[in-house]
């Protein structure tokens, strides 16, 4: 260890690997990860999400897996729940568009109305 | 670095590997790795999470899951529903984390609420045989601030400022401490670290040990460089292997990355530490007696003055510290004095952690801040006694401490609270017993112990504990008189004023307290010949009541036929052949078998 700073980066690479034991976060993206879902690809959707979050150091966000959601014709589905409880819900989601969520969404606050539930409706 | 999307924590502490957990972490690698997943989910083993009574735990990130007594055949469902298909399986949770239908994480359980954890901040947290993850809670932050920042005499002043005093149990201020040792001039110094915890039913240090190693490592450099010291001892017991373990590695990671050894953080400080194996003697958790033993001879105490601080090991001015102690000294320098004593009371600031133990429903380990009371301990995260039994004394201090009463529950535990009743802090192991306890039998017991430890140096400990458990002895088998009780107390007083050393001046406390608080149970053994509590042996009779309808099993399983009695009619146990064994008791389905 050379200097206090050496240290300051590797603290900053290790913080965010143990960062997702910190469950006292705002805002919380949910992939639905039944068999439906798995079956439609939402397994790599997840990766995208967790890598994502944490190439960007977004500290306050937490990807979390849950059941069926009960949609399942549009799955893979991703919701996202932030601090004043509202939800957002996007189906058919794929990696490319996870990865649009997380910036467009997640780091700039605009919801992509094209990805979510209401425009089938 | 690679990115998990999910943790899954098992506890390796002491407590859980000794019912299996290593087992359910190897089953959790191999099924991970049989549906594929061995690279999205991480498995690692941490220190203890606190809540032993519930053990194996496991904790899977991040949605805190809390799962609790675990076992092997239950890894593969929870692979399968939860890390497969994101369900919770409800089913093997933490009950009390599914309490309302909603489920909570671990911190939210009640278990949880009136801790703060300081010294345990990293324990069940991160993997402690990975430097990173300590790195990653601001480990080493402190080190490096006080080599590039900070004179000696700053840091000395900033652990002074902050109150903080020896969790080893006699409280005394640890920045006075090494103010004693720094400004003595000497080609060598020391650092020891006392983690020769000896205390029945005590396992604060062994949990930081095995949990956070590097807190104590970091801890012992940030000394070293407030004393002018350049080598550092871990005194630790040859039984806590997993501590010992989780030690070698940390020193070797720490050397790796240059946070041990020469020119530290590039100034002109050397560091570096090494361990040292004690044989579990209880006599060596006290200061010079553990310097005789680092030395190589036979560990006994000597007079103080001269304290360590000035003449320690091989006559080197040397400071001693306690595992918690060290714990806590590393977040003091990042988080400052005055954040230290915005917890706790005026004269003991910060948190205390405490081994709950005996009648108790939530055994394990607690950190609380100063000031809490004893009722918040035991009822509020304890949960009280188990079986609906009545709640009767807490031993605080393990066994250099007293016993205390319902009528103390209100008592906000510090260190000059618990002195004042006539215990003490000590190293914080801290036992309930409920109605079924005999409180002289419980003097006995520790007095038991204290007569096998005590190193025999000096007369008033080695002849006068033996002396008082003689008389305990003969109490506890009915043959005890009222003189007997003037005389137990009078030679407790006499060895308290005249050992040589703290296990000798504490010995009585079990004691002195129970006399005081518990007199009437002395008096019952003495005078009526009964123990209360239906404890001890000799003062029991077994009788059979009218309930019983003579089916005889009572009679077939006495070892010595004691049990005389036809088929169908009421059975009477013969006094004099009777062994008190309870073999009928435990066999009659009746319940009609008593004792009193």
């Amino acid at each position: 260890m050379k200097s206090l700073e050496e240290l300051r980066k590797l603290r900053e690479d290790s913080i965010k690997n143990i960062e997702m034991r910190n469950t006292d976060k705002d805002i919380r993206i949910v992939v639905g990860m039944a068999t439906c879902g798995i079956s439609a690809g939402a397994r790599p959707v997840l990766s995208t999400l967790v890598e994502e979050v944490a190439k960007r150091n977004l500290n306050n966000v937490q990807v979390v897996q849950t059941g069926c959601i009960g949609m399942c014709t549009y799955e893979p589905i991703v919701e996202i729940y932030t601090p004043n409880n509202e939800k957002v819900t996007y189906i058919h989601v794929d990696s490319e568009k996870a990865k649009r969520i997380v910036l467009e969404h997640i780091v700039n606050g605009n919801v992509i109305n094209e990805y979510t539930i209401g425009s089938v409706k | 670095m690679k990115i998990f999307r999910s943790h899954v924590l098992v506890c390796g502490g002491t407590g859980c590997t000794s019912s299996k957990s290593d087992l359910i972490k190897k089953r959790f690698e191999e099924k991970i790795k049989e549906v594929n997943l061995d690279d999205e989910i991480q498995v690692i083993a941490t220190g203890c999470f606190g809540l032993c009574e519930v053990g194996p735990v496991v904790i899977i990130y991040p949605e805190g899951s809390f799962y609790a007594r675990m076992t092997v055949d239950r890894v593969d469902e929870i692979v399968e529903e939860h890390l497969l298909k994101g369900r919770i399986v409800k089913k093997y949770l933490f009950e009390e984390s599914t309490k309302d239908d909603i489920i909570k994480s671990l911190g939210d359980v009640d278990f949880y609420k009136k801790q703060k954890r300081v010294a345990l901040r990293n324990c069940g947290v991160i993997n402690p045989e990975n430097i990173n993850e300590y790195i990653a809670r601001d480990g080493y932050m402190a080190l490096g601030k006080v080599l590039t920042e900070m004179s000696s005499e700053e840091v000395i002043k900033l652990i002074k400022d902050s109150g903080l005093k020896g969790r080893g149990g006699a409280g005394f201020s640890t920045g006075m401490k090494w103010s004693f040792a720094a400004p003595n001039e000497s080609d060598q110094k020391y650092v020891i670290c006392n983690a020769d915890e000896g205390d029945p039913g005590a396992f604060m240090d062994r949990s930081v040990l095995e949990g956070d190693p590097h807190s104590v490592l970091e801890a012992m450099a940030i000394a070293g460089y407030a004393i002018g010291a350049t080598k550092g001892f871990i005194y630790v017991r040859a039984e806590y292997p997993i501590a010992v373990h989780r030690l070698e590695i940390a020193i070797k990671q720490a050397r790796e990355l240059g946070l041990l050894g020469s020119k530290l953080f590039e100034t002109d400080f050397d560091f570096d530490v090494e361990i040292r194996l004690g044989a579990g003697a209880f006599v060596c958790g006290e200061e010079t007696a553990l310097m005789q033993s680092i030395e190589g001879k036979r560990g006994m105490s000597r007079n103080k003055p001269p304290f360590p601080a000035n003449k320690g090991l091989w006559g080197k001015p040397t400071i001693i510290n306690n595992v918690e102690t060290l714990a806590n000294v590393p977040q003091i320098i990042i988080k400052g004095p005055e954040w230290f004593k915005s917890f706790g009371t005026a004269k003991s600031p910060g948190t205390k952690v405490f081994a709950l133990g005996g009648k108790i429903n939530n055994t394990g380990l607690v950190e609380v801040p100063m000031g809490t009371t004893l009722r918040e301990v035991i009822y509020d995260i304890g949960g009280g006694c188990p079986n609906g039994k009545e709640f009767k004394a807490v031993q605080t201090g393990g066994p250099s401490g007293g016993c205390l009463t319902k009528d103390h529950l209100d008592t906000q535990i510090d260190y000059e609270n618990l002195v004042a009743l006539g215990s003490m802090m000590g190293s914080g192991g801290m036992i309930v017993m409920d109605e079924d306890n005999c409180m002289v039998d419980i003097a006995r017991f520790f007095l038991d112990f204290t007569v096998d430890e005590s190193c025999g140096k000096c007369t008033p400990c080695r002849e006068g504990t033996k002396r008082m458990l003689e008389i305990l002895d003969k109490i506890t088998e009915g043959k005890g008189t009222m003189e007997d009780l003037d005389k137990l107390e009078k030679l407790a007083i006499n060895i308290k004023e005249t050992s040589l050393c703290g296990l000798g001046q504490t010995a009585p406390n079990p004691v002195l307290s129970t006399l005081k608080y518990f007199r009437d149970e002395y008096e019952a053994h003495v005078i009526d010949k009964r123990c209360p509590a239906g404890v001890c042996q000799s003062l029991l009779r077994y009788i059979i009541t009218m309930n019983c309808k003579g089916c005889t099993k009572c009679a077939r399983v006495c070892p010595v036929g004691a049990i005389e009695g036809k088929v169908k009619e009421v059975h009477i146990i013969n006094q004099d052949k009777c062994i008190k064994c309870g073999a009928c008791m435990d066999a009659c389905s009746f319940h009609a078998i008593i004792k009193k």
